[in-house]
């Protein structure tokens, strides 16, 4: 079994979505080669622990769980961590506005490392080969110049004012356009997206990604959608999500090695994979092994 | 025995029936995974099996034919070389450095594909190889250690008969030779020849004999324990790609070619075949040039004419000018069929974009040559072009070549002077976007189709034009500094005078030729301060970095410059 590096055992990881988690009925997972259990006490909130011999769709009464992991509810999410994680989750402000449809998009495992899927989410170069006619459609295949920084207070990895043509950028968009789109990577194992909204451009849609690293070469994504959308239904919005990832599995399936090489000589980076070069950069800083290969020291 | 990661065997690793047009089949051999495929030219090509750029699997990618592209970004990779030729998340550019797959040595015969580790070995035929109709049976895979398929494939043969044991897991009885191809420690693929054409029942009993056998041989390799698998490291890719990419000049090296053929192409066009010596030539992207070094001592630029992934040989279009100062002079002369040339690598200038809904490619007399090239590209692609070629009457080089495209070939053959401007003028149309036109020919050619363009809407990005002459007025009014950091000399550059001069007057010997900033022969690394580029040599993102100059012709913005000299 691998060894967990010490700010992941620290760290909150999300492990299933919460309306998914019936209050008394036991679920079982993976997380970080860890055998888990959850379920939902009386008031909704999660109860995890390492599970021992409870089988998945067991009843349980959550009261007699004493060994308890900690748990908390995010973003529509149940999140645990194996070490002492922080207070608080990091911040999506714009997840409580009102006006907002949020949704969770499913959980979709993927025979990948989490970190590959992260970089894949930050990745705009292969919109249109993957999501043909979708979010990219060749000949419109330019990635133009964009920033990164590592913001070091909010300790995260930022893109911004970055473009791409897309010929339906969201379920609301009809023609194709040029998208900003601003990344953000909050957590060593998520990402949220913010796009321009079809339906207000003023204002920015939220698609975040939460991986949970089941070992260091599987995770399951977890998709959450805070979208600006009056017309279309929270299914058509889950199914498109749900398209965009299904196209993005076959590929991270077919990635190797399946962890993430930190070491920069063992790929080949061009100036459109900045974000994927301080995101790799960033998870070296903090010591991340899990899911990772270190760079040879 | 055990399986090592350089065995030098060559094993075969697939049929040749594997590899139909337009496919990518995913062999094994020793562990590595490989991405097999055939060129429409009939070349097989084995690559590690994993884009470099981000590891993806390059089997699930797409033949084109001349290049593969892979699934994930769409880089393309070109036959027998395995270089990249074109990122299309950065369209305009040329990939400056040198991205190239990791390849393996392959041999097509006897109805099968064979491969190795590494090139230690030459490739040696099996003894009674020769002189039969081999024909390959259907390859049945096991999981088993490739020494005990061999066992058991040897326990096959009569008593009376006993099995033939060859060198790299062979073994030959009867009319049958067996080859077993080591995927892995613990998984094997047997792979037959027989050596004739056979009917179905001895199809039908060959198959079930080698059915029953791998039963037998999985279920006793069951009961052992499973050998440790071999572990192939991904080789590490060159310091040089694994940083940010800041542009690069590359100085490459000069190789030798054989003038394979030399031809008239066209009245007053000479063409010329130029083969390496053994193996193939280096990658290239469309519109690229080489500089030829000529007898004479001069250095004279040639594009090359080539389509994707064509790299047996160059073919280059030389026109035959009464007037030459010795150029193409000594090449139509002097240079015959046989002799030797020193060529550079190729560069390229004249990018194409694979990006645009519609190219337009316009070409004057010899400046067909970049254009014949990208139309092969764009060709290969299924991509939307029209290629306009302006010639005086009798002059239509590379006819054949040409005719032989699919795309919008328009000949306009020995037209008046007056008809050239509207002719271009139709040709181009109005713009839309993504739309692109690259012109190649006389000066005054395109200065029209620049002029043109522009008045009918193209916008300064979607024209692109290539020189190869520096018909620029040099601006040398400038004064200013230069300090040589590895000379450890400061000169002062005065106006009228170039830094090329300056350094010679103080008895520093530094190479050039042209003199007129257009072939590359004095490209120097600048350390600090702007230059003033005027060459024609650097395209424009090399001239942005501001990291090299020539010093024949360029000067300084600032008033001091440092140059690695």
């Amino acid at each position: 079994m691998s060894s967990i590096d010490p700010v992941t055992r620290d760290l909150w990881q999300v492990i299933a979505a919460t309306d998914e988690i019936t209050v008394g009925v036991v679920e079982a997972t993976l997380l970080l080669d860890t055998r888990i259990a959850l379920t939902r006490d009386s008031d909704g909130s999660p109860v995890v622990w390492l599970r021992r011999d409870e089988e998945q769709g067991d009843e349980i009464d959550p009261a007699s769980v004493l060994d308890r992991l900690p748990a908390i509810t995010g973003y529509g999410y149940i999140w645990t961590s194996l070490g002492n994680p922080p207070k608080e989750l990091f911040p999506i402000p714009e997840y409580a506005e009102s006006d907002r449809v949020n949704m969770s998009c499913g959980s979709i495992g993927i025979h990948v490392s989490a970190p590959r899927a992260v970089e894949n989410f930050l990745d705009m170069g292969h919109f249109p080969y993957v999501h043909t006619d979708i979010l990219g459609a060749e000949p419109h295949t330019e990635v133009k110049e964009y920033d990164v920084e590592v913001s070091e207070e909010r300790d995260e990895v930022l893109a911004t004012k970055c473009k791409f043509f897309q010929p339906r950028a969201a379920l609301s968009a009809i023609d194709g356009m040029e998208v900003e789109y601003v990344y953000r990577v909050p957590h060593p194992f998520c990402a949220v997206l913010y796009k321009s909204s079809p339906e207000a451009p003023e204002r920015r849609d939220v698609i975040a990604i939460f991986l949970q690293p089941m070992t260091e070469e599987r995770c399951r994504a977890h998709l959450l959608q805070s979208m600006i959308d009056s017309t279309s239904t929270i299914t058509d919005l889950r199914r498109f999500q749900q398209t965009i990832f299904g196209q993005d599995k076959p590929i991270l399936e077919n990635q190797f090695p399946k962890r993430l090489p930190l070491d920069p000589r063992s790929e080949t980076p061009i100036r459109a994979d900045k974000s994927a070069i301080a995101y790799r950069r960033w998870l070296s800083q903090k010591g991340i092994t899990y899911g990772v290969i270190p760079v040879a020291s | 025995m055990t399986l090592s990661l350089t065995d030098p065997t060559w094993y075969p690793i697939a049929s040749s029936d594997d590899l139909p047009f337009r496919h990518v089949y995913q062999g094994q051999l020793l562990g590595r995974e490989l991405a097999v495929w055939r060129a429409d030219d009939g070349n097989v090509n084995v690559w590690e099996n994993r884009c470099l750029h981000r590891g993806v699997r390059l089997s699930i990618g797409v033949n084109e034919g001349g290049e593969l592209k892979c699934q994930y970004h769409g880089w393309r990779y070109a036959n027998r070389s395995a270089g990249c030729t074109y990122i299309p998340a950065h369209p305009a550019d040329a990939p400056a450095r040198r991205i190239q797959n990791r390849t393996y040595p392959v041999r097509e015969a006897y109805g099968l594909i064979w491969s190795a580790a590494n090139d230690d070995q030459v490739f040696q035929p099996f003894p009674g190889a020769e002189g039969n109709d081999w024909f390959p049976l259907r390859p049945m895979p096991v999981n088993a250690a490739p020494e005990d398929v061999l066992a058991a494939l040897a326990s096959l043969a009569p008593d009376d008969q006993p099995a033939d044991l060859l060198p790299g897991l062979t073994l030959h009885f009867g009319d049958t030779y067996y080859f077993v191809q080591p995927v892995d420690a613990g998984r094997s693929v047997i792979r037959g020849l027989l050596s004739a054409q056979p009917d179905s029942a001895t199809l039908r009993h060959c198959n079930e004999t080698l059915s029953k056998l791998r039963d037998r041989v999985e279920r006793a390799a069951a009961k052992k324990p499973a050998p440790e698998p071999l572990n192939p490291a991904f080789e590490k890719v060159s310091a040089e790609l694994s940083t940010m990419p800041e542009i690069a000049v590359p100085r490459g090296n000069t190789l030798t070619v054989v003038v394979k053929r030399k031809w008239t192409s066209a009245d007053g066009v000479i063409g010329f075949e130029l083969a390496p010596r053994d193996g193939h030539l280096p990658t290239f992207q469309p519109g690229a040039h080489i500089d030829l070094h000529l007898p004479n001592g001069l250095i004279r630029q040639y594009s090359i004419t080539n389509g994707p992934g064509d790299l047996m040989s160059y073919i280059i279009g030389v026109k035959q000018e009464s007037a030459s100062k010795g150029g193409s002079k000594v090449l139509v002369e002097s240079v015959r069929e046989g002799d030797l040339l020193s060529i550079s690598e190729p560069r390229n200038n004249f990018p194409l974009r694979r990006d645009a809904t519609r190219t337009v490619l316009i070409a004057g007399g010899i400046g067909i040559t970049p254009l014949l090239s990208m139309a092969r590209f764009l060709d290969k692609s299924s991509l939307n072009y029209e290629l306009h070629y302006f010639t005086r009457a009798g002059d239509v080089a590379f006819r054949s070549e040409l005719e032989a495209l699919n795309g919008k070939v328009i000949f306009h053959t020995g037209l008046p002077r007056e008809q050239i401007g509207s002719t271009i003028a139709s040709a181009l149309g109005e713009w839309s976007l993504a739309q692109h036109v690259y012109v190649c020919g006389p000066s005054a050619m395109l200065e029209t189709v620049r002029a043109t363009a522009a008045s009918q809407g193209w916008p300064e990005a979607s024209i692109h034009f290539e020189y190869f002459k520096n018909d620029k007025v040099i601006d040398n009014s400038s004064a200013f500094e230069v300090e040589l950091a590895r000379s450890a000399m400061t000169l002062q550059i005065p106006s009228g005078k170039t830094i090329l001069e300056v350094m010679r007057d103080n008895g520093l010997t530094v190479p050039s030729s042209c003199e007129q900033g257009a072939c590359g022969t004095c490209l120097t690394t600048v350390m600090e301060g702007e230059v003033d580029h005027q060459d024609v040599y650097l395209n424009d993102s090399e001239k942005r970095s501001n990291t090299c100059m020539m010093t024949c012709v360029s000067r300084a913005k600032s008033a001091r410059l440092v140059l690695d000299i």
